[in-house]
C-alpha cells in the first residue's frame, strides 16, 4: 500500500497546483456540485465547459473562493486550504478574472492594475502620511504589460473607459497574472469580445501558459476552447462527466458528453 | 468608441490603439477629452469668464475688499460642499449636510455656554456629533443598503428635529461663548485685506481632502467604489468600509464647518442654514463633480462654490433683485449637468 502509492507519486513527478477532491455545494435543494474533483497541473490550460447550469459557475467560485463547498478538500501546492472569501484565494496565489470585468472605468490603466494592493513611497511620507508611490506603480505597470506582450497598451495612464473592450480585458488579465503566482482564473474572457479582440486574449492565455503559469478557463466557446485548452474538464449536473483533450476528442464528442447524448 | 476602434482598419494590428484613436479625434472631441480629463477645467473657464464680465460690469466687483467678501460668504457652503463631494463621488448623495452642521454647531454652542464646558471641549464634543451623524448615515446606508438620498431623506429630518428640541429654538449669541468658538471669525490683515481665519481653514481643508484623494490608496478606493461597486469588490477593496468612512470623514468635516458658521453669523441659531444643502449640491455639481460618482475632484467644487458666490455678489452689486440671482444659479445648475452628461459620453 505504502510502498505502491510513493511508486505513484514517484511516477508522476508533475505535482497538481490546485487540486479539489468530491467538492460538494448545494443551495437548498438545488445539488450546484455533487462530488467534483479537479486537478491543475503546471503549465496547462484546463478549460471549464457545461451546459448552463451544469455547475460551472459554482465550480469556479469554490476554487477562487467566492462560495464555500459544503464539503470536499482543496490543496494548493499539496497544501490544504480553506478560502473563505476570494482574499483569501489571492493570498495563495490564485487571481481570478471575472465574467463581468472587475476594472473601474474612470482609473488609469496603473491604477487598476494596483487596485486593491496599492504600494505606497518608501520613507514616512508613504508610512506616515500613507503617500501612493504613483510613478513606481505606472512604471511596473508598463513593465508588466511589456513581460505579457500585451503591445496594445502602451499608454498606462489612459482610463480605462477609452480602451475597446479586448484592451479592457488585457488590463484585467494583466492584472491576474501580475499578482497571479500560481493559477488565473479566465470566466468567459471572450464572451463580449470580437473577433480579433477576442484572439488577443486567447493570445494572451497562450502567453500565460508558456510562462508556466496555469490557466483555468472557463467558457462556452467551443472554437476558443479547443484552440487553447490542453484538457477539458466537462461539467453536467453538479458532476464532472469527463476530463478530455483536443487530441483525444471532437468538438461534436463534447458536445456530446455535455448535453449526456454520450459518455467519455 | 469600441465601435470605432473596430471598425478601424484591420491593418491597425498590433499598432498602439489607444494612440491610433486620440490622433483620430475632431476638435470638438478633443476639447472634450481634455475637459473629460480635467473635471475643473470647466468650472475654472466659468468662474474667469463671470469675474471678468460682473468686473466689467461694476468696477466695486474687482476691489480686494469685495473679494475678500465672497470667500467669507463662501466659506460655509465650502466646507460642507468639501463633504458633499465625498458622498457624491460615492455615487451617493447627502442631504443632511446643513442639519448635520447646524446639529454640530447647537452642540457645541450650548455645551460651552449652559454648560460651562471649556472651548476645546465643546469643540471636541461638536466633532463627535458630526462623526455620530455620519456613522448614522454611512450604518444605514451601509448594513441596509438604503439609497443614501432616502437614508439622508429620513436622517435631515431628524437632525433638525434633534437641534430644534436641543435648543427649545433658541439662538445662543456668539459674545457668550469662548473666543476659541468664534476664533473662526476673526480677520487678520494681508497688506491692504483683511483675510477671515474661517476661510484660512476652509482652504487648508481642501488642501487636505484634494491631497488624500488624490494621493493616498483611500482616495482611489473612494473613486473605485463610486465608479464601479461592483469591480471595486472583486478587486478586493472592502466595499462598505470605504463608505462608511466617507460618511465618517463627511461628518468631521461638518463638525469644522460648524465651528466656521459660528464664526461666521457670531452666533449659533437652530434655524439657520437649511437651504445649505442644496448649496453644497449646486457647489459640487457647477464644480463638475459627477452625480453618478466616480468623477470630480474638491478643486472642482472649491471653483464651483466660488461661482455661486461671484454669481449672487455680482448680481447684487448690478442692482438686480436677489431673485435673479437664485435664477442664475439655476440655470447655472442645469448647464452644469448637460456639461458633465455630453463630457461623459467619451464613454463608449
Amino acid at each position: 500500500m505504502t510502498a505502491s502509492q510513493l511508486e505513484s507519486t514517484g511516477t508522476d513527478v508533475r505535482q497538481p497546483i490546485l487540486q479539489a477532491r468530491n467538492l460538494v455545494k448545494t443551495f437548498g435543494r438545488v445539488v450546484g456540485l455533487d462530488g467534483v474533483s479537479l486537478d491543475l497541473y503546471p503549465g496547462e490550460v484546463l478549460a471549464i465547459i457545461g451546459d448552463n447550469g451544469a455547475g460551472k459557475s459554482t465550480l469556479i467560485k469554490c476554487l477562487t473562493g467566492a462560495e464555500i463547498p459544503d464539503s470536499g478538500e482543496l490543496t494548493v501546492s499539496g497544501q490544504p486550504v480553506h478560502f473563505k472569501r476570494p482574499q483569501d484565494a489571492r493570498a495563495h496565489g490564485i487571481e481570478t478574472v471575472y465574467q463581468n470585468l472587475a476594472v473601474s472605468p474612470a482609473l488609469d490603466v496603473a491604477s487598476n492594475l494596483f487596485l486593491g494592493r496599492e504600494e505606497r513611497v518608501p520613507g514616512p511620507l508613504g508610512s506616515i502620511f500613507r503617500v501612493l508611490d504613483t510613478k513606481g506603480m505606472r512604471r511596473k505597470a508598463k513593465e508588466e504589460l511589456t513581460r505579457l506582450g500585451i503591445s496594445t497598451l502602451q499608454d498606462v495612464t489612459v482610463p480605462v473607459e477609452n480602451l475597446s473592450g479586448g484592451q479592457r480585458q488585457a488590463v484585467a488579465v494583466a492584472r491576474a497574472a501580475a499578482f497571479g503566482s500560481k493559477v488565473v482564473v479566465l470566466d468567459e474572457p471572450t464572451a463580449a469580445l470580437g473577433v480579433r479582440e477576442s484572439n488577443q486574449v486567447l493570445q494572451l492565455v497562450r502567453d500565460l501558459r508558456d510562462r508556466g503559469l496555469p490557466v483555468i478557463l472557463v467558457s462556452h466557446n467551443m472554437p476558443h476552447v479547443f484552440d487553447v485548452a490542453d484538457r477539458i474538464h466537462i461539467q453536467r449536473l453538479g458532476k464532472c462527466a469527463a476530463t478530455i483533450t483536443p487530441k483525444s476528442h471532437t468538438m461534436t464528442d463534447a458536445v456530446a458528453i455535455m448535453t449526456g447524448a454520450a459518455t467519455a | 468608441m469600441t465601435q470605432q476602434q473596430t471598425a478601424g482598419p484591420p491593418s491597425a494590428g498590433h499598432a498602439d490603439l489607444a494612440e491610433e484613436f486620440l490622433d483620430r479625434q475632431t476638435p470638438l472631441s478633443r476639447i472634450r477629452n481634455t475637459l473629460h480629463r480635467y473635471p475643473a477645467l470647466s468650472p475654472a473657464l466659468v468662474l474667469l469668464i463671470a469675474v471678468v464680465v460682473f468686473g466689467l460690469l461694476n468696477e466695486r466687483f474687482l476691489r480686494v475688499e469685495n473679494l475678500s467678501l465672497i470667500t467669507q460668504q463662501v466659506s460655509v457652503v465650502g466646507i460642507l460642499a468639501i463633504a458633499q463631494t465625498l458622498i457624491i463621488l460615492t455615487a451617493g448623495i447627502d442631504l443632511s449636510v446643513g442639519a448635520v452642521m447646524i446639529l454640530s454647531s447647537m452642540v457645541v454652542a450650548q455645551l460651552a455656554v449652559n454648560e460651562g464646558l471649556p472651548g476645546p471641549v465643546a469643540l471636541l464634543a461638536g466633532m463627535i456629533m458630526g462623526l455620530a451623524a455620519g456613522a448614522l448615515n454611512g450604518f444605514l446606508v451601509t448594513r441596509f443598503r438604503l439609497p443614501p438620498f432616502i437614508v439622508t431623506l429620513g436622517t435631515l429630518n431628524i437632525f433638525i428635529a434633534l437641534t430644534l428640541l436641543y435648543s427649545n429654538g433658541a439662538t445662543v449669541r456668539g459674545s457668550a461663548m469662548p473666543d476659541l468658538l468664534t476664533w473662526t471669525g476673526t480677520t487678520f490683515p494681508v497688506g491692504p485685506v483683511r483675510i477671515s481665519t474661517g476661510v484660512v481653514v476652509m482652504l487648508l481643508l481642501y488642501i487636505a481632502i484634494a491631497f488624500i484623494l488624490g494621493k493616498t490608496a483611500w482616495g482611489r478606493h473612494v473613486y473605485a467604489v463610486g465608479d464601479d461597486k461592483e469591480a471595486a469588490r472583486l478587486a478586493g477593496i472592502a466595499v462598505n468600509k470605504v463608505l462608511m468612512s466617507v460618511y465618517l470623514a463627511a461628518g468631521a468635516v461638518l463638525a469644522i464647518g460648524a465651528w466656521i458658521q459660528i464664526g461666521r453669523t457670531n452666533a449659533a441659531s437652530p434655524n439657520a442654514g437649511l437651504d445649505l444643502n442644496l448649496d453644497s449640491i449646486t457647489a459640487v455639481v457647477i464644480g463638475g463633480t459627477s452625480l453618478f460618482g466616480g468623477r470630480g475632484s474638491v478643486w472642482g467644487t472649491l471653483l464651483g462654490a466660488l461661482i455661486v458666490g461671484v454669481f449672487r455678489n455680482g448680481l447684487s452689486l448690478a442692482g438686480l433683485d436677489v431673485l435673479y440671482q437664485t435664477l442664475a444659479v439655476g440655470v447655472l445648475i442645469i448647464i452644469a449637468v448637460s456639461v458633465d452628461q455630453w463630457i461623459r459620453k467619451v464613454k463608449s
